[in-house]
């Protein structure tokens, strides 16, 4: 089962309103959309739907349950390829993942519909590039029954569209923002900024800002946090990285 | 009789080209009946038969035709071999039962399915590959009258057995047999010994003979693809009780479609782990018919159906219960194999780390099949260093910086442009210049940037500034979430 909690320590973090944030903003058995933020003219960051939605795959499953992840072989999303040492690096385990790519957007639905309703993964995570006419409210449905039926957590992540009627449980737009800055001004850690835009029986409109903590294993509020001790490594760091 | 254009009553003759002339390889039976033999030059067969229509010789066209003929009579035996250029040995034993046919009623249906494709067969049933081939090939009802040419010891042996009176197997064999071995050498004795039926001559099959093999034959051919998935699955049930009774479970299995007309459909799916379920083995050939690109086309119908499983490994009774593991959850294999048929082995995916020095070595994709490798884990108290995604290539991008060897303040990419809030770097990765001696590139400089909105970028600076580029390049290499 999804880990409710943390969402919610989170959610009260940063100091909305705790009645208002569902109980269990991404329920296990449910399909989920990550869209990702349009900027005005119109480009979209693919990486932090993604990872969002990978986080709270990972997160969602118990050990040893694998995650499917399905995006297409050519098009848009292929020329940014998921990189391994860096899904690493925000702490999901590579081996668990099993990636489809396939060649088209039809073969990724049914593709996606045949991974669910096996239930063997915990979760299936599919990118659906662009307006994507064939993902209609039929197809989400299908997946949606699917996903009640096998209690696997489906994860759409949406980019290059506009946010459109779908059987999700919740759908949430998703983008960079600014993290806490380390020492030096170096970049920190994964920031997201969350928007509900839609829950089914709950309210909407919900914002927040969700940085990822590695090391804990969940989200937590990006500017509440204290400092911690920083190792000394870190001013000459780049000598060391380079030797490593 | 081959394909071709011409038809079958029409003279014709199939030419090469040996020693500069055109010289005739094999002719038509109409233009064997004109006079004409095998081996003249065409030039010479044209002045006896000015209208003799002459095409290509192609032996390798023959030879696929020749293979497809074994593929049909693999009906009969898995243990078919092609034989020469114009010969196929069928090795029969213990096959009778199964066929239900005895030598002779074997030896008609073939002749009448061959003569159906427009051959004309000589078929001959021996206990032995030589004997049975040298009977069909001579036309001789019994192994004595044959002639000594049957031996296939070549032309000087032939003349020299002839000179000595000696002309049919049946006067060879009446002869105490070791002043023949010291006259005409070992090969002699042992070419006799395989005629005669006395020494047996393994044949090597042209398709490796599967371990185990069920089939099902029709009395009237099947001419649907409808009730294809239920004779399976009545086959796949009788592999099961053999495999149960080895202790195995198939990793491949192989179904032969053989059409009444001597064409043959072959379907394969394979697994990840082993299996011997029916409805499993049914499942996987669902997926298999139905993504065919090309349909499976019945023609005048299927008249038999074998499913052979050319691998198989280990499966002891105990193991199936391991699949039900403490999540409740299925196990993962099956919807992978099924996955696998679907859309192809090269769809799936599990990431496999590689201890390579530059970034975009460092992971490879590996077949969904393989064993999941552990990773290394990060670093604690250090924020992601690699990006969730990487280019490929590198995005060129155009940058300004304060200083040359500087990190980047401002950089453009794709018409915009971001402005650098924050940066790390550089992380310098130099090419691996310690693998090999010609292995020289440029070093990189790797940055890690935010821009104003917060995206994570991952830039490089591809050469140092002054001592290895001028004007080193700017790339982007990857994003962070």
């Amino acid at each position: 089962m999804f880990d409710s909690s943390r969402f919610k320590r989170a959610a009260s973090l940063v100091q909305t309103s705790p009645e208002g944030w569902p109980d269990a903003p991404l329920q296990q058995d449910g399909v989920h959309e990550f869209y990702a933020a349009q900027g005005q003219d119109g480009s979209a960051a693919l990486a932090p739907p993604v990872a969002l939605a990978l986080l709270c795959g990972v997160q969602a499953r118990q050990p040893g349950e694998p995650l499917l992840w399905l995006r297409l072989a050519k098009g848009k999303q292929a020329r940014q390829r998921p990189y391994a040492p860096g899904l690493a690096e925000l702490g999901i385990d590579p081996a668990a993942i099993v990636l489809m790519r396939l060649p088209d957007l039809q073969s990724l639905l049914r593709a996606g519909v045949d991974c669910v309703r096996h239930g063997s993964a915990a979760t299936v995570v599919l990118e659906v590039d662009g307006r994507a006419p064939a993902f209609d409210l039929t197809a989400s449905r299908r997946l949606a029954l699917a996903a009640e039926q096998s209690r696997t957590m489906v994860l759409i992540v949406r980019s290059g569209a506009d946010p459109a009627p779908s059987a999700a449980h919740s759908r949430w737009q998703v983008a960079s923002a600014p993290s806490v800055p380390l020492p030096a001004d170096a970049p920190g850690g994964p920031v997201f900024d969350v928007t509900l835009l839609r829950q089914r029986g709950g309210r909407e409109g919900l914002n927040l800002q969700l940085e990822w903590d590695r090391e804990q294993g969940m989200f937590r509020a990006p500017l509440s946090r204290g400092r911690p001790a920083l190792p000394a490594v870190r001013t000459g760091d780049a000598g060391r990285r380079s030797a490593a | 009789m081959r394909e071709g254009a011409a038809p079958p009553d029409a003279a014709f003759a199939l030419i090469a080209k040996q020693r500069g002339a055109q010289r005739i390889m094999a002719l038509s039976p109409a233009a064997l009946k004109l006079g004409l033999t095998a081996g003249m030059m065409l030039a010479d067969a044209r002045a006896q038969e000015p209208d003799l229509a002459a095409l290509e010789h192609r032996p390798e066209a023959d030879r696929a035709l020749l293979l497809r003929l074994v593929e049909a009579c693999e009906r009969y035996t898995p243990m078919v071999a092609p034989q020469g250029d114009d010969a196929l040995v069928l090795d029969l034993t213990g096959c009778f039962d199964s066929l239900a046919m005895d030598e002779r009623g074997v030896l008609d249906d073939l002749a009448h399915r061959l003569s159906r494709l427009g051959f004309h067969p000589l078929a001959a049933c021996a206990g032995t590959p030589d004997a049975a081939l040298a009977l069909a090939r001579f036309g001789k009802r019994s192994l004595r009258e044959l002639p000594v040419a049957a031996l296939g010891l070549g032309e000087d042996a032939h003349l020299a057995l002839k000179r000595a009176g000696l002309r049919t197997i049946g006067q060879l064999a009446d002869r105490p047999r070791a002043p023949l071995a010291a006259r005409f050498g070992k090969a002699m004795s042992v070419a006799l010994a395989h005629l005669l039926e006395e020494q047996d001559r393994r044949i090597t099959p042209h398709r490796t003979l599967p371990p185990i093999w069920v089939e099902q034959r029709f009395a009237e051919p099947m001419a649907t693809v409808k009730p294809l998935l239920g004779v399976i699955a009545w086959l796949a049930g009788q592999a099961r009780d053999l495999l149960v009774a080895r202790g195995r479970g198939g990793r491949r299995y192989e179904v032969s479609l053989f059409r009444t007309d001597g064409h043959v459909a072959r379907l394969a799916v394979d697994s990840g782990l082993p299996l011997r379920d029916p409805a499993d083995v049914v499942r996987l050939f669902r997926e298999r018919i139905e993504s065919l690109a090309d349909p499976l086309d019945p023609g005048f119908g299927y008249d038999l159906l074998r499913l052979s499983v050319p691998l198989h490994e280990d499966l002891s009774e105990g193991q199936e219960r391991l699949d039900e593991d403490k999540s409740g959850r299925p196990d993962l294999a099956p919807l992978l194999d099924r996955l696998q048929v679907r859309f192809g082995a090269e769809c799936l995916h599990r990431f496999a780390p590689r201890d390579e020095h530059l970034p975009e070595y460092a992971d490879r994709l590996v077949s969904a099949a393989s064993r999941p490798e552990a990773w290394p884990q990060p670093e604690a108290g250090e924020p992601p260093l690699r990006p969730l995604f990487l280019f490929e290539p590198p995005q060129p991008v155009t940058v300004l910086a304060e200083v040359p060897d500087g990190p980047p303040r401002r950089f453009g990419w794709q018409g915009r442009q971001h402005r650098v809030v924050r940066q790390e770097g550089p992380e310098r990765i130099a090419y691996p210049w310690w693998k090999t001696v010609e292995a020289t590139g440029p070093t990189r400089d790797y940055y890690r940037i935010e821009d104003e909105n917060g995206c994570r970028f991952w830039l490089f600076r591809h050469g140092l500034y002054g001592s290895e580029k001028a004007d080193p390049r700017w790339y982007l290499h990857g994003v962070f979430a």
